[in-house]
């Protein structure tokens, strides 16, 4: 099986640090990888890489083949790749429908219309991404209004919306209950394998990653220092020098 | 130390806050727990004066402070360490502690640049890095760090767990026990609840606004419907 | 030019580099610390010289004399400066960012006519500075001597600055709640204190460059506003917060200035280049290059990510039918039963009101606050009355065409716009209106300069008050449902979504970029609109439509009306009309009492008239139950 994702010899320094420094990964279609690794580790500046927001110094990174360094986000997008945030990011004015709704307006290109009125088209098509995600009945809410954890979930249905090979999703569960955080990435994994999508994500509660995660990558200083299914990454002794610690 | 008697607050028009009482005493670490949005932030907020008390009683001391702007409070002694860290990115280390410091205070522990340094080694490493290029450990050592200078009686820390390492979580519990030895009071809020269960002496749990439980470590360690019920661990 | 010249434009320009330099560090120290964009900051510079040149009437024209009125005046307007914000500000530093901006309009309003009360309308020209008022001889060229210690007093400032920001305590204290200021207070220092101190220092530096002023320039009303867009430019161009890109800046635009007045006339290939009227087309220039290249300006970051404790945009409501057609009917009558005076005033109200909602589109749901917006209006109008008088167009062809004219400017000046936000945003758009202020002001062969146009009339079939009330009626009328129509089209909620989040906006798809420049060019049109209505019916144009107190009068507009509801700009625009009209009727001193007005207003309503009023009726409804 081809990688959905194919990440080649990442690099980046700001002003003289390398702060990635030679990553190299692939996420299949329906896996699960999770980036781990402490703070400052390189890990978002290698997230902002692969979306788009940064550009590497050297590597490439692939998306079902296709070279998409250099790309804007918007792009990236359009190609099908999801994203969510680990501050979530929503219209916080419009409603939990409205902002689903958004999302398939601008895959469908139809955002330029000036005279007819938003809201009529693509209701459907959100109805039946916000019950995957358990948002239906809340869906004339304002976005402004929502807990926390609700406001995750919109983010995956708006990342849903353009049918997306990949999603990548900074740190989903920042902020969240214990029981809601590996509920929200037991969803992530039903929808991920149901539409055969390939997720890379970061996280920080151990319990979501070591419970969640198919396969690990750990990021520290910039470099891969180890990869492998959960099992092996928690025996990794360098990983748990510099990241687990003696209680996981 | 600090005592809360039915306090009340809002954000904006929703009404958070329903009665909170809690007390900490002199050279006690109380930990808060509960889920997300159970009003913890809230409350140490709204002790600190960050989020007007609508109504209720808040003591430091024997000083009333739920009326008082959180300048006045915090010059009685009252430390106040914030969830996202809030460190001020374009200062140096040296130039955070310096906005914290405050004259030195009579039954509380006195803290110079010097003794944090040495409660955080990494910190004397790099006094003249701006607050900006450091990581999230070290930002939330340096947030502790700048509170100490104020030589507070009692110090309240907002999430000190969240988003780090666990290895680092590791150092944290460790920091807050030396502060506990220097005689420091202490009121952490926390969703980890094994974190909590390594500093603690007591523990409250906050669910909607409210107190739902108050007792010794040992009390909560035993209950297992208690935590399955308000912290869904 | 030869090398003396080129020597000679330098030093003119650090002259004069020196006071924009002041100022603007003023301006920058204040906002970094409070997040107001103090646009009585001008005022207060206005103040300084108009100070200076009292206080040497007094102490006597000695050196003695001169430089202690300096100083004090200095100090003078330092104080002023924390009266502002001890009796004001203090007040509303929790209210919404706008609201902070309409109490220092009023605030320059209030100074404008004390001014105006204490020194007369007449320019007043201060003495030369005594004991510099010789000229030092450089190669060959004569020199003021006073000019050459303005220029080393802009260094020495910039270093005092840098040593109290940098090695003080207070400087500490000062960047750290340029950062964050809740934390700063929850770590024991007393904000309310520091803020003052910060307001009395930006003052005091403006009051200064104004003092320093008086040999070289005469007091005079309008040195408010024109000083304050020069800031902006500086500001934007040098980096907001920046002290050093202030000083960069200032001097930057200072020389080249100095250049094109130095440079005069010049005939290149036969063509004759009035380059010392260029002076504000190169600032343009300079501008447009560093946002492009910087969009932070030379020493500026990109501003720290807020911490967000306002509440999000509420929903907005649809304007429902009946409510429409109800005030239609009312007004379509109007002109059978009310007199003349009533119908003019409702014609000024409507231009006023299309132009108050096209700012509110751009502001409210776009998210993009323009100080500016009257630049679009002033085009209209004056493009209107030059299409009708120039290019001996039929009225009617000229209304149509005029608002093209204004979008066909929306298009490059929002070309810039769009790539900055927040403040820096809003300076831009004011330094935009400004540049075309001076054009208009300037271009006296097109544009009749000062005097403006006359004669612009509609056509015959049009000239009745009446038959002119509903033309500015339908036209109007027709503009503001247009917009509000477009409000709750796909495009219009794609411009809400990047408002509320453009991190989001951009992660589906949205190239905000282009709905935000495509939403400028539509506001720009439709303010164009109002502004050749309003050029028609009253038959002359003055270069008064494109200034910033036209725009400042649209903020005052939407603001009063509440930015929240879609029908707050509009009953902004009458009731600021109607009021204006009332009192400018009665006082010669109608600004102060304007000023007054809008400060009470928003001192006792934060969230805007209906917003208010909105509340109150909540709160009236809750407390029946």
């Amino acid at each position: 099986m081809t990688a959905v994702l194919q990440v080649e010899g990442l690099h980046k320094s700001f002003g003289g640090v390398q702060a990635v420094a030679d990553v190299s990964f692939g996420v299949d279609a329906g896996e699960l990888l999770a980036l781990i690794g402490p703070n400052g580790a390189g890990k978002s500046t290698c997230f902002n890489m692969l979306n788009g927001q940064l550009a590497p110094d050297g590597g490439i990174v692939r998306l079902d083949g296709r070279d998409i360094v250099g790309l804007s986000p918007r792009a990236i997008w359009r190609l099908g790749v999801g994203r969510t945030f680990q501050i979530t990011a929503t219209f916080a004015s419009l409603s939990v429908r409205e902002n689903v709704q958004m999302a398939l307006y601008s895959h469908a290109g139809r955002l330029r219309s000036l005279l007819s009125r938003f809201g009529a088209a693509f209701r459907p098509e959100a109805d039946r991404l916000l019950d995957q995600v358990g948002m239906l009945d809340q869906a004339e809410r304002a976005c402004g209004v929502l807990a926390y954890g609700d406001l995750k979930r919109v983010e995956l249905a708006m990342a849903l919306a353009n049918q997306p090979r990949l999603l990548l999703m900074d740190e989903p569960t920042a902020g969240m209950a214990p029981k809601e955080r590996v509920a929200l990435m037991a969803l992530t994994a039903g929808l991920a394998r149901a539409r055969n999508i390939a997720v890379l994500f970061t996280e920080h509660d151990m319990d979501v990653v070591f419970g969640q995660a198919d396969r690990i990558i750990v990021l520290d200083r910039g470099a891969l220092i180890a990869g492998g299914t959960p099992e092996a990454v928690r025996a990794n002794a360098q990983v748990r020098a510099v990241y687990l610690g003696g209680t996981h | 130390m600090l005592n809360v008697k039915d306090l009340h607050a809002y954000y904006g028009r929703a009404h958070i806050l329903h009665g909170v009482t809690l007390e900490a005493r002199a050279g006690e670490v109380v930990a808060l727990l509960g889920r997300n949005g159970a009003g913890k932030s809230t409350t140490l907020k709204s002790i600190m004066g960050l989020v007007p008390a609508a109504s209720g009683e808040v003591s430091f001391g024997d000083v009333r402070i739920e009326s008082l702007p959180p300048h006045r409070i915090a010059r009685l002694g009252l430390g106040y360490v914030p969830e996202e860290r809030r460190i001020f990115t374009d200062l140096t280390v040296m130039e955070n502690l310096t906005v914290g410091r405050q004259a030195p205070r009579a039954g509380a522990p006195s803290w110079s640049e010097d003794k944090l340094f040495a409660l955080f080694p990494n910190l004397a490493r790099m006094r003249e890095r701006p607050g900006g290029r450091m990581s999230g450990g070290e930002q939330q050592m340096l947030t502790i760090a700048r509170t100490l200078m104020g030589n507070p009686r009692c110090v309240l820390l907002d999430e000190p767990s969240e988003g780090l390492a666990p290895i680092i979580v590791e150092q944290m519990a460790h920091s807050i026990r030396t502060l506990k030895g220097e005689g420091l009071s202490v009121v952490l809020c926390e969703q980890n609840l094994h974190f909590a269960l390594g500093v603690a002496d007591r523990a409250y749990i906050i669910e909607k606004g409210q107190i739902r439980f108050g007792g010794t470590m040992a009390e909560l360690a035993a209950d297992a419907g208690l935590r399955e019920q308000y912290l869904s661990v | 030019m030869t090398f003396a010249s080129f020597i000679i434009q330098l030093l003119n320009g650090l002259a004069s580099a020196s006071s924009l330099f002041l100022v603007s560090a003023g301006l920058s120290l204040i906002f970094g610390v409070t997040r107001i964009v103090n646009f009585a900051h001008g005022s207060l510079y206005m103040l300084g010289l108009y100070g200076a040149y009292s206080l040497i009437e007094a102490l006597g024209r000695t050196p003695l004399g001169f430089w202690t009125s300096v100083v004090l005046a200095a100090l003078l307007v330092g104080v002023a400066g924390v009266l502002i914000e001890v009796l004001v500000l203090r007040r509303i530093y929790k209210a919404p960012e706008l609201f902070q901006l309409l109490a220092t309009f009023a605030i320059v309003l209030v100074i404008k006519d004390i001014a105006l009360f204490v020194w007369g309308a007449e320019d007043l020209v201060g003495p030369r500075a005594p004991g510099l008022s010789m000229a030092v001889e450089i190669l060959g060229r004569r020199i003021p001597a006073y000019d050459l210690l303005l220029i080393a007093i802009g260094p020495v400032v910039l270093l005092a600055l840098w040593l109290l920001l940098r090695r003080t305590r207070w400087g500490a204290l000062v960047r750290a709640a340029t950062q964050d200021r809740e934390m700063v207070g929850a770590l024991g220092v007393d904000q309310a204190r520091l803020f003052t101190s910060v307001f009395f220092v930006g003052a005091l530096l403006a009051g200064l460059g104004g003092a320093l002023q008086i040999p070289r320039e005469p007091a005079n009303l309008e040195l408010d506003l024109s000083i304050i867009a020069d800031a902006f430019v500086v500001t934007v161009v040098g980096g907001l917060g920046s002290i050093g890109g202030a000083f960069l800046a200032a001097v930057l635009i200072g020389v080249a200035k100095a250049f094109c007045i130095g440079i005069g006339t010049v005939h290149w290939f036969g063509f004759e280049i009035a380059f010392s009227k260029l002076t504000l087309v190169v600032e343009f220039l300079i501008m447009a290059l560093v946002l492009v290249v910087r969009p932070f300006g030379l020493l500026g970051r990109p501003p720290a990510t807020q911490r967000i404790t306002a509440d999000p945009a509420p929903p907005l409501a649809v304007p429902s039918w009946t409510f429409a057609l109800v005030w239609l009917a009312l007004l379509l009558a109007v002109p059978l039963v009310a007199d003349r005076y009533v119908t003019i005033l409702l014609t000024d109200i409507f231009c006023f009101a299309l132009f108050a909602v096209s700012l509110h589109f751009i502001m409210g749901p776009a998210g993009m606050v323009s100080f500016g917006h009257a630049a679009y209006f002033g085009l209209g109008a004056y493009a209107a009355g030059l299409l009708l008088k120039r290019g001996g167009l039929p009225m009617e062809a000229a209304l149509v065409l005029a608002p093209l004219v204004a979008g066909a400017f929306a298009v490059v000046y929002g070309w810039f716009c769009v790539r900055l936000s927040g403040v820096y945003l809003a300076m831009l758009t004011l330094a935009f209106a400004q540049i075309s202020w001076s054009i208009v002001f300037q271009w006296d062969s097109l544009t009749g300069g000062s005097n403006g146009v006359f004669g612009v009339w509609p056509s015959p079939w049009l000239a009745g008050k009446t038959a002119y009330y509903y033309l500015a009626l339908a036209f109007c009328g027709a503009g503001v449902a247009l917009l509000w129509r477009v409000l709750f089209s796909p495009f219009g909620y794609a411009l809400r979504a990047g408002r509320d989040s453009p991190l989001r906006a951009e992660a589906i798809g949205i190239d905000l970029r282009r709905f935000q420049w495509s939403a400028f060019v539509l506001v720009g049109t439709l303010a164009g609109l109002a502004g050749a209505v309003f050029a028609f019916s009253k038959g002359s144009i003055s270069p008064a439509t494109i200034s910033i107190a036209q725009s400042t009068d649209g903020l005052i507009m939407v603001l009063l009306g509440g930015v929240e509801t879609l029908t707050g700009p509009v009953a902004g625009a009458a009731i600021f009309t109607w009021l204006r009209d009332e009192v400018a009727r009665r006082t010669e001193f109608w600004r102060a009492v304007m000023g007054m007005v809008i400060l009470l207003i928003v001192l006792l309503f934060p969230q805007g008239l209906v917003g208010g009023l909105k509340a109150l009726a909540t709160r009236f409804r809750e407390r029946a139950l």
